[in-house]
């Protein structure tokens, strides 16, 4: 009776799991991708980083990719911005579609299209400049020359980010002299002040106290309402904190994707259940 | 066991201190023994009088240092002016833009320019340099030049200049952060934009650094210069003339001519003008690092 009584439980926790999923994908799926990477190759003359990468990334969610350290997650996440023009050893293959625009294609706009894209790095890297001109610093590239424009843009990003009440009083001093929670928040705010549609996050919280961590990931959950979050980590229960939808890399190549609560919960593949049991 | 370490560990750090105290007193008895040495001329001339006058007659004890100074700063300045921007650009270059594989063919060519004795610097000058001023430069601004000149002391110095200049700023590129530069393209920098606001701005106090080790070696540099720049007293704005700078001043003549009174007093007073200089120079390019690292 017990046993019977479990099973019946068990499978109509299953089948409310499948509907849920299925609601989950189909949210996804209604949402039309910012992101689609198609056959996407990179490699070098030692071997192959990532390997045929089809992937499409919805708008306004918040996509994180998990794998182990060099799994080529953040390789993934620097050919979404060309970044990986800067490593000359990297061949480059396939398409990668942002907006319907394939930025891998020669004669592309670069520093446009980067603009769509702001990068927060594992550590923060400040410019070597005050807080006030790294904020203004994506606004002047842009060509925006007006003072007052400029400065009501670094007030509205710093306050986005919850740092203008610890800074307002020295906008003049250098950005290095912050701690490096601050730090990371003022290069959020940097990359927010160019209006970018996608934020590429490569283990911001890495280097960061949990505080720090606490208040990135806020601004994350209340960032993806405008903004699609595409966040690198290998921390399984940020993913579970943050993400609409997890990507699970190994070896260059995506091995499981979908709801956390799917993947992270009960994985299809060996592979991320082993991962899962030993990040756990 | 303890006691054997912690006599050990004493005597190293006496060792230590012993090294560090030698070290730092070689130039103050550098520049006791000069003084000493300048001491008679010193007592004999006013300061200003040496260092403002342009006579130079030790016959008729006048020893106005101004000819010497001004050509050596003269050939210094064109060295770091034609030097220095080649350099930097090269470095940006180098480390930026180019592949690695031609970064790792320039690094022992750098070395081996480095090397090279600044005799061997100095024959290239009188065979390439000198018949180039004196053929080409000279007529094609209309006038004569033996070749042997300033500005062939420049250009020898410039030469001899880049490897070391280019070597550090090299370096200084490199500790840059792949995350800096990332962040500055990321925010829509084309990359001259780039290397205008984070490569520039953030190497500043290693680009002084090298810019003042150049001109250091530039001003005290001697062979080389001597053999084209014409060691000839002459205060003049023409590259073209020839000039007579003070690590020329005391090669050629020391050793020579100790019977005219103050005359060793003189060389050793143009040994002490070139370490103040170049003391100068270090304070002077040390204080826009120390500057530059507050940013």
């Amino acid at each position: 009776m017990n046993s019977m009584t479990l099973s019946y439980q068990s499978q109509l926790t299953a089948r409310r799991a499948v509907s849920q999923n299925e609601i989950k994908v189909s949210e996804l799926k209604e949402a039309a991708p910012i992101v689609e990477i198609k056959g996407l190759n990179v490699r070098t003359k030692d071997g192959e980083i990532l390997k045929n990468i089809n992937l499409e990334i919805p708008k306004n969610k918040i996509v994180v990719l998990l794998g182990p350290s060099g799994c080529g997650k953040t390789t993934l996440l620097k050919s979404l911005n060309r970044l990986t023009d800067l490593h000359k050893e990297l061949k480059v293959s396939g398409q990668i579609l942002i907006d319907g625009q394939d930025i891998t294609k020669a004669g592309q706009n670069l520093a446009n299209m980067r603009q769509k894209m702001g990068l927060l790095s594992q550590r923060p890297f400040p410019l070597p400049a005050s807080i006030y001109k790294n904020v203004a610093y994506g606004l002047k590239l842009k060509g925006i020359r007006s003072k007052k424009l400029i400065s009501h843009s670094v007030e509205t990003n710093l306050k986005r980010v919850g740092l203008w009440n610890e800074v307002q009083d020295r906008l003049k001093s250098p950005a290095n002299s912050l701690s490096i929670g601050q730090q990371q928040r003022l290069c959020l705010a940097r990359g927010l002040a160019v209006k970018p549609t996608i934020i590429l996050a490569d283990e911001p919280t890495s280097a960061l106290d949990p505080i720090s961590t606490k208040i990135i990931e806020n601004l994350f959950k209340d960032l993806k309402k405008h903004y699609t979050i595409i966040l690198v980590t290998h921390v399984l229960r940020q993913a579970l904190r943050l993400a609409d939808h997890v990507v699970f890399m190994y070896y260059g190549e995506i091995i499981e994707q979908g709801h956390p609560d799917d993947i992270l919960k009960n994985p299809k593949t060996k592979i991320l259940k082993k991962y899962l049991i030993d990040g756990n | 066991m303890n006691k054997k370490r912690k006599i050990a560990d004493i005597l190293v750090n006496i060792w230590m201190r012993i090294g560090l105290y030698l070290l730092l007193s070689i130039p103050v008895f550098i520049v006791i023994g000069l003084f000493w040495k300048a001491g008679p001329l010193l007592k004999s001339q006013s300061l200003a009088n040496l260092l403002f006058s342009s006579r130079w007659s030790p016959m008729k004890g006048e020893f106005g240092f101004l000819p010497f100074i001004f050509s050596s700063a003269y050939v210094t300045v064109l060295a770091f002016l034609l030097s220095a921007p080649l350099c930097l650009f090269a470095a940006i270059y180098l480390t930026q833009f180019s592949k690695q594989r031609l970064l790792n063919f320039m690094l022992p060519v750098i070395d081996i320019l480095a090397g090279i004795p600044s005799v061997v610097y100095g024959v290239w000058g009188i065979l390439v340099i000198v018949p180039l001023v004196s053929d080409g430069i000279a007529p094609f601004f209309g006038t004569s030049s033996s070749g042997y000149s300033l500005l062939a002391g420049g250009t020898v110095l410039a030469v001899m200049c880049i490897p070391y200049m280019l070597n550090m700023l090299i370096e200084v590129f490199h500790t840059i952060p792949v995350g800096m530069k990332e962040a500055s393209l990321s925010l829509g920098a084309t990359s001259w934009e780039m290397v205008k606001h984070v490569i520039l701005r953030k190497g500043f106090p290693g680009i002084i650094s090298a810019f003042g080790l150049g001109i250091s070696k530039a001003f005290g540099e001697t062979i080389a210069v001597l053999m084209v720049v014409g060691n000839t007293l002459n205060i003049s704005l023409s590259p073209l003339k020839p000039g007579y700078p003070l690590p020329a001043l005391i090669a050629n003549n020391y050793g020579e001519m100790m019977s005219i009174p103050d005359y060793d007093s003189a060389l050793m007073f143009a040994a002490l003008l070139l370490f103040v200089v170049i003391l100068i120079i270090n304070l002077f390019f040390r204080y826009f690092i120390h500057k530059g690292e507050k940013v």
